[in-house]
């Protein structure tokens, strides 16, 4: 045609169009709330990593006579708790807990909750009753109660916490699944990939997918900060970690006692939580930004 | 295209139980000749998004037959389905929604070569040999993805997808509607060019009887899921039988100043294809309804060779004639 004729004479100065990804990424680095949260996060995961190195002292070894000695007192920059162990290591130590609490039944839920959903939607029918109807019984208690419902089951424990957690987790990813795939899979791109002859596999994975994985990671990437509270709440509870090893929600039960005598000491596991959920939640709003199409 | 028919299920309630059917397309019977273009008209709702899936088996028929040289496409097996799905491909309305937004332009091209398993970079090549065809030079849109381009681009993005599998027959749902006037006149001398130079067969689907005058040789005029009217787009135009195809051609504006609309055509909504009136589905909304109209339907007549008509207007009394 006469425009790309014109175009082909000329000589054409092609200015790459930036793909998909680069232009997440590019949005993301010029994100600053996103950037700083980013920041917290890696510091904070960073640190539970190397709690074995950076700990000044053994986490569950206290010393009577140090009991709640306040932040900033010597030998202790974070003060200790009730039984006289150092805060900074406990804290660092409890974040391992408490990270691994809150990712992993995350994780677990958007791989199961994305093969499910995904299944349900695409196949439709009996099979998407049977998934959905299913997951709406585990829906139809409140998270907190389910939770405690199948950890008071399971028995006190870390991997008790992943599991109940987990199985809090996965229906929600699957209704998110769910609910996109259905919507994706009556667009015309589905049909017009069928039209051409390919196969369900080839659907699922190029046209299917590749749409369908953004909003499910976005939607589970904001309930990582859930998961790290219920699973503080169910140590609170006595349901999680056991004694003594260092969790935050386990340190706020045990420090609960103590509010009067220390006010500050007690918040500062509280304060750990809510400033790593926080984290957890700008950097998820941050990505679903990032990951938005503009037309 | 024998007696294609469609009915939907219309699910509802608890326990899922089909409450009523939803007849969106009901024994529709026609024949499209290699190098035709077959134009199928009629009001948003009447089938024809739904006949076009059915021509390329999108969806499965409830009843009725779609040949494709002679072979019984829905007898076809897995593959011989891809084989065929080569040979007939569908052009669609929506600009916005055909297009995978994860997919560059030459990759949504290039998927249909891929899945029938030609290299990548061949297909690659030919995707955009092909975009270059339909005016997008390969070398600035190449590498972009459907947001970044304006609707005309995307409807030709679409045209050269459907076109990258050599097809023989091009369904088009709408290709245009969605598009600005001018944007259309493009598309369409594009797909009137592509047309001669691949001797293509369409079957264009349209709610809009310029184009759909501009385009066909022969056209069908549908209404509520039936075929009222066939003939050629000369003699629909000239010499509309159907008190509904009148209507149509009554309703679209002239530009000439001694044709002004001097009665309303239509009123009203169609009635719902879910319980259709009995007999003629037109006679609610017909101007010379007669009894008869309720008894039964009346069956396509020819008032010439290549015309035929459902009405009774056009059908001579059986009482008469005995």
């Amino acid at each position: 045609m006469a425009i790309s004729a014109a175009l082909g004479e000329a000589p054409v100065v092609v200015a790459a169009p930036m793909s998909y990804w680069r232009t997440v990424r590019w949005r993301l680095a010029h994100d600053r709330a996103t950037l700083l949260a980013g920041g917290v996060l890696a510091l904070i995961v960073l640190s539970a990593l190397l709690a074995p190195w950076l700990a000044p002292y053994d986490p569950s070894a206290g010393s009577i006579r140090l009991r709640l000695a306040p932040v900033g007192a010597p030998g202790h920059v974070l003060g200790t708790d009730e039984q006289g162990r150092d805060m900074l290591s406990r804290l660092l130590w409890g974040g391992r807990m408490t990270l691994v609490a809150g990712l992993t039944p995350v994780l677990v839920a958007f791989v199961l909750g994305a093969g499910l959903g995904v299944a349900a939607g695409y196949v439709g029918g009996i099979t998407n009753t049977l998934i959905m109807r299913t997951m709406d019984i585990f829906y139809a208690f409140p998270a907190v109660l389910l939770a405690i419902a199948i950890s008071g089951a399971l028995g006190p424990g870390l991997a008790n916490t992943l599991i109940s957690l987990s199985i809090v987790f996965v229906p929600r990813v699957v209704r998110v699944a769910e609910s996109a795939t259905v919507q994706v899979k009556s667009l015309e791109y589905i049909a017009a990939a069928r039209a051409s002859g390919a196969g369900v596999r080839a659907i699922v994975r190029h046209h299917l997918l590749a749409n369908v994985l953004g909003p499910i990671l976005v939607f589970s990437s904001t309930q990582v900060s859930l998961s790290i509270i219920l699973a503080a709440g169910l140590s609170f509870l006595g349901l999680g970690v056991t004694p003594p090893a260092a969790e935050w929600g386990l340190m706020l039960n045990t420090l609960r006692q103590s509010i009067y005598v220390n006010a500050v000491v007690p918040a500062l596991p509280g304060l750990a939580i809510f400033v790593t959920s926080m984290a957890f939640n700008l950097l998820s709003d941050g990505l679903r930004d990032a990951m938005e199409i503009r037309g | 295209m024998l007696g294609l028919r469609k009915h939907f299920p219309l699910r509802g309630g608890v326990l899922q139980r089909t409450q009523a059917w939803v007849r969106a397309v009901d024994g529709v019977s026609f024949e499209v000749a290699p190098g035709e273009t077959l134009g199928v008209v009629g009001e948003s709702g009447c089938g024809k998004s739904t006949l076009a899936r059915l021509l390329l088996r999108l969806i499965e028929p409830d009843a009725g037959r779609v040949a494709f040289d002679g072979e019984d496409v829905r007898a076809a097996s897995a593959s011989r389905m891809k084989r065929l799905r080569r040979d007939m491909q569908l052009v669609f309305q929506d600009p916005y929604a055909s297009l995978n937004p994860r997919l560059t332009i030459e990759d949504t091209v290039a998927f249909s070569l891929l899945v029938h398993g030609t290299p990548r970079a061949e297909a690659r090549e030919r995707a955009r040999a092909l975009l270059g065809r339909v005016g997008l030079d390969p070398r600035l849109y190449g590498r972009r993805y459907a947001h970044e381009l304006s609707g005309g681009q995307r409807q030709r993005v679409n045209i050269a997808r459907a076109l990258v599998l050599d097809p023989r027959l091009l369904v088009l749902d709408e290709p245009v509607s969605a598009l600005d006037k001018s944007v259309q006149a493009q598309v369409l001398n594009l797909l009137q060019d592509l047309k001669a130079e691949r001797a293509l067969t369409y079957v264009f689907i349209s709610h809009d009887l310029n184009v759909i005058e501009y385009v066909s040789d022969r056209v069908l005029v549908m209404y509520l899921g039936e075929v009222v009217e066939t003939g050629t787009a000369e003699a629909l135009a000239q010499a509309p039988k159907h008190p509904y195809t009148q209507a149509l051609f009554a309703s679209s504006p002239s530009m000439d100043p001694d044709h002004r609309m001097d009665r309303l055509p239509i009123v009203g909504d169609p009635p719902n294809s879910i319980d259709p009136p009995s007999g003629c589905r037109f006679r609610t909304r017909c101007p010379f309804a007669m009894p008869r109209c309720a008894e039964k339907p009346p069956r396509l007549v020819p008032v010439s060779v290549t015309h035929e008509v459902a009405c009774y207007l056009y059908e001579a009394e059986p009482a008469a004639l005995a």
